[in-house]
């Protein structure tokens, strides 16, 4: 905002007597403006060159970086002139939308930028070669200009990510896990993929609710299309069936693959409490049977203990 | 403050009014041993609905309760946990092994009914 005021203290004729040292920097500033404006196309095919040497953004073609290159640089000019970041800040975000589905990472962003900063200082470094002092107070104006817009687009990209990974998250958890009834007092849960703490918590929180609003008295978790399974899952699983328990609801697990079930065995968890079945449709006949609904002809109805 | 305690046929029926201290649970819990032989009763419902805290000294008494109870010749199902304490106790480690628990007190009915094969 610095460089704001004092292109307003340029223009104001009784403010420029006492802003003489920002009016100094600003002069320079101008000057570095318009040298980066007169070798506009030499500097940004140079960056470019750079970008490629390097091998970032290789997820994009020639074309598209020369063309995200020229709207990059002349932002930055822009940013460099009038000292404000928004215009940058949006473009940051703009941009971050389009390449980060492409799969671009956060250090192609950022080593872009830092590429842009350092050709642009090389470019000024043989322009004033020969005027150390000029070349010094230059470096003054320019530096923290350049770090500003660097930061400035490395945390919008890095925002503009956490943004799409948050609202994945949200979607996920949205079409995360029904609990259905599907008779009378039973409750079916089917859990698709992965399972971390908080969709565990979540998901348990969820069945309790619906055990008690249903007066479920048996609830058939279907675990089919889980992939992977870990202690910590494997625990909560446990615990998830006690706390049913609790509740006056029997547990029965079913769809363990074979995969599932040697890791469990492995790793060692106690599971003795836990009446599993082995595919969805037993479950239920299992539960049906504990509800004391008759299965099937001739099946004399078993007591629930 | 004291829990009351009320004959109902061949059970006992008690239901927690509110937070109960230490003592008030031993307390609770000596009362109800001695009546189920006083009564001869065959079953005894704990209603914990009140409830939204269950410590570990809390558990430990039930599940002593219930077992003590069962020596007397008896058995024991806790209902109305909440779903939030349910949880809650399952996180803490908090274990009921070995004792009944329903969801209400006409499932705790029906559950004591199965155990002691009473309206068969």
């Amino acid at each position: 905002m610095s460089r704001g005021q004092i292109a307003m203290g340029e223009k104001g004729v009784t403010l420029q007597s006492t802003l003489p040292e920002g009016e100094k920097e600003f002069v320079l500033l101008r000057e570095l403006v318009s040298h980066l404006r007169g070798n506009r196309t030499q500097l940004r095919e140079e960056w470019a060159r750079r970008i490629t040497q390097t091998q970032l953004l290789t997820a994009m073609s020639q074309e598209e970086i020369f063309a995200e290159a020229t709207s990059v640089y002349d932002n930055y000019v822009e940013a460099l002139e009038t000292g404000t970041l928004e215009a940058l800040q949006a473009y940051a975000r703009n941009l971050s939308e389009r390449i980060i589905p492409r799969g671009v990472e956060t250090h192609e962003v950022v080593g872009i930028v830092l590429l842009l900063r350092d050709v642009l200082a090389r470019s000024l470094f043989s322009k004033y070669r020969s005027d150390f002092a000029l070349l010094n107070r230059i470096l003054d104006a320019y530096e923290p200009a350049a770090n500003r817009i660097a930061n400035t687009v490395a945390v919008g990209f890095v925002q503009e990510r956490e943004r799409i990974i948050r609202e994945q998250q949200e979607a996920i958890r949205g079409l995360s896990t029904p609990v259905l009834q599907v008779r009378e007092r039973l409750l079916i849960l089917p859990i698709i993929g992965a399972i971390d703490p908080q969709r565990a918590r979540q998901l348990t929180e969820q069945l309790l609710g619906a055990i008690r609003t249903n007066r479920a008295k048996v609830v058939v978790i279907d675990i089919t299309g889980v992939v992977a399974i870990d202690t910590n899952v494997a625990n909560h699983l446990v615990q998830t069936v006690e706390a049913s328990r609790l509740l006056g609801a029997r547990v029965i697990v079913t769809g363990l693959s074979p995969k599932i079930a040697q890791t469990l065995v492995t790793i060692g968890v106690d599971l003795s409490k836990m009446n599993t079945v082995g595919d969805l449709q037993g479950g239920i006949e299992e539960a049906e049977r504990l509800l004391s609904y008759k299965v099937a002809p001739g099946d004399a109805p078993e007591e629930l203990t | 403050m004291e829990v009351p305690i009320l004959k109902q046929g061949p059970y006992l029926i008690a239901s927690i009014q509110s937070a109960l201290a230490d003592a008030d649970l031993v307390q609770f819990r000596d009362a109800l041993v001695e009546k189920v032989g006083r009564f001869r009763s065959r079953g005894v419902i704990v209603d914990v609905t009140v409830l939204d805290v269950m410590d570990s000294f809390a558990t430990r008494t039930l599940r002593d309760l219930s077992q003590m109870i069962r020596l007397r010749g008896a058995e024991t199902v806790i209902v109305g946990i909440q779903p939030e304490v349910a949880f809650a106790m399952v996180q803490l480690g908090l274990r009921l092994e070995g004792v009944g628990t329903a969801l209400d007190l006409e499932e705790g009915l029906a559950f004591l009914n199965r155990m002691t094969r009473i309206g068969d």
